[in-house]
């Protein structure tokens, strides 16, 4: 197939995955809408002006890049596994296995999608928590690399958990048992400075700490880990996955007899 | 003379140890109608599954007009289009972007794989539903909508497993005349069906598989050709008491206004005719009891068994 002819290929799965989650904006785009700006008043105001300042911001200045991560992870996460899931139940993965289009290809498109999904979600959370904060971007590339780096990452992680998946319920074991988890304390409502040393060697294993530090870094200039170390970390993780994803689907696992 | 689809000593064995195929030969030319047959689970969708490369074969060869899938299955498959037996679309699509979509697996682009739906959505008889979410349709339409999605990157060869199953009398007969215009203008058409009238209608060869082997493979007049006896249904103008004594025809009475009679391949049929004439018996109607390449069919699987 013509590289001419696989960008249509890439086109058409990145319209049809953006098509697919606007559709049910109901269900993809307003439930983080809302969830975030309830953990702006809950967190940022209400409990925020209890705590006082953490590393001379605000609670709510604190607490925004990091929410915004975790819309964007849980959203382009959420997006690739229930896409290629449900595209694995009703069979129609089927109408891209047998085109000419290379497996890479329909990896790209549904990172692509998990991508868009990621970023629009990450920015209505953006435009509501201006609503509660001003917010001036220290590294607007840093922040931009960072939003796409994860973004790629966790459409990555989301196609992984599809592929193995046998049933719904195995679509939301990760988010909920390993996801979530990893989310809460990956230092989003917390410097790792807080914690005993201990447990802040034992953070320091949790691959969304180094994104979101690094993502706080870009908009607000603080950060507890490198941001180098962040970046090598994020791209070494994608290059991982993004492997494992493409021999899934060259072994054709989960979607070939 | 182009081949379309070659197999050989296409084997697969799956994961619990079932052999699905044992070894199958096949070939099929360009332009043929080919009628692929056989007892459920005899390995007809296992060999269009390994073709259209959704089931990883355990070995052999396949080649589609002359592109080996181990070495050149992108060009392979941009050949090939497939209506498979099951609804395996998005069923909360609308039915243009199901078919626009399909297009842009194959390259092409949005504006041209629009007019391409366009086209295959009218003649379908779906034009009016394109926007229509395709859960909404009717089973028939479902049916049709697979084949224009298998049509639009105009394959040359189109695999049917199962076209016309759960379809009314009509829309199988329209979507009969559909596949043969297209057959007329060049696609090659493998076909697998279980209404054998289907095949005996629209295919010129034929391959039988049962129990993961090939056990016939000819051509649909050469295969009737077989046929020793057929048995008509003869509907005749006013009833009768007793069956006549006919010299040469084994006749039965199914009512006092129906008989049945077998007639040898050997035997002359207006023969038959007289015999009855001469017993004053006027034949209204004339049928065939059952479909010809069903009694072979059935024939065929039970020699192969025994």
């Amino acid at each position: 197939m013509q590289a001419r002819h696989q960008f249509v290929a890439f086109k058409t799965i990145l319209i049809k995955e953006i098509y697919r989650f606007m559709r049910i904006w109901v269900q993809t785009v307003l439930p983080p809408a809302i969830t975030t700006t309830l953990y702006f008043i809950i967190f940022g105001n209400l409990i925020g002006s209890q705590i006082g300042d953490m590393d001379g911001f605000s609670y709510m200045e604190y607490i925004v890049p990091g929410l915004i991560l975790m819309a964007i992870i849980t959203n382009s996460y959420a997006n690739v596994v229930s896409s290629f899931y449900s595209a694995k139940f009703q069979k129609n993965v089927e109408e891209m296995l047998i085109s000419p289009t290379p497996n890479y290809i329909i990896l790209l498109g549904y990172v692509a999608g998990g991508v868009a999904r990621g970023v629009i979600v990450g920015g209505i959370v953006t435009i509501i928590s201006l609503l509660f904060t001003d917010l001036a971007i220290n590294n607007f590339l840093l922040t931009s690399l960072i939003v796409v780096l994860t973004a790629v990452l966790f459409s990555l992680g989301g196609f992984i958990n599809a592929v193995y998946a046998k049933s719904f319920d195995d679509i939301s074991i990760v988010p909920t048992f390993v996801l979530t988890p990893l989310t809460y304390l990956g230092g989003i409502f917390y410097t790792i400075k807080m914690l005993p040393e201990f447990w802040q060697t034992v953070s320091l294993v949790n691959p969304i700490l180094y994104m979101v530090n690094a993502f706080r870094y870009g908009i607000i200039g603080i950060t507890d880990i490198n941001i180098w170390l962040a970046l090598v970390i994020t791209i070494g993780f994608i290059v991982g996955l993004f492997w494992w994803s493409l021999s899934l689907l060259n072994k054709g696992v989960g979607i070939r007899t | 003379m182009t081949v379309a689809l070659e197999i050989n000593q296409l084997t697969k064995i799956y994961s619990n140890g079932f052999e699905a195929l044992k070894g199958i030969d096949l070939t099929v030319s360009h332009g043929d109608f080919f009628a692929l047959l056989g007892p459920n689970g005899a390995g007809k969708s296992t060999t269009i599954g390994i073709i259209s490369s959704l089931v990883n074969k355990s070995s052999g060869s396949v080649k589609v007009y002359g592109k080996d899938l181990d070495t050149q299955l992108s060009d392979a498959k941009s050949f090939l289009g497939l209506v498979p037996q099951e609804f395996n679309f998005n069923m909360f699509e609308p039915v243009e972007e199901i078919i626009v979509n399909q297009a842009g697996y194959y390259g092409i682009d949005r504006k041209e794989a629009f007019e391409r739906s366009h086209t295959l959505l009218k003649q379908l008889g779906l034009f009016e539903k394109r926007r229509e979410m395709a859960r909404n349709l009717s089973g028939g339409m479902k049916r049709r909508l697979m084949i224009a999605r298998a049509l639009v990157h105009k394959p040359q060869l189109l695999i049917l497993d199962e076209p016309t199953a759960g379809v009314d009398i009509e829309i199988r007969h329209t979507m009969w005349e559909f596949l043969q215009k297209i057959n007329s203008e060049g696609t090659t058409i493998i076909l697998t069906t279980h209404y054998l009238e289907e095949a005996e209608n629209l295919c010129k060869n034929i391959a039988i598989i049962d129990q993961g082997k090939i056990i016939e493979n000819t051509s649909i007049r050469e295969l009737l050709s077989r046929l020793h006896m057929e048995t008509f249904v003869l509907d005749i103008d006013k009833p009768i008491e007793a069956i006549p004594e006919l010299n040469n025809y084994n006749i039965r009475q199914k009512d006092s206004l129906c008989l049945e009679v077998d007639v040898d391949k050997e035997q002359n049929i207006n023969e038959l005719f007289t015999e009855l004439d001469k017993h004053n018996i006027n034949v209204t109607s004339m049928r065939n009891k059952a479909n010809r390449l069903e009694e072979l069919f059935i024939r065929l699987l039970k020699e192969d068994r025994e």
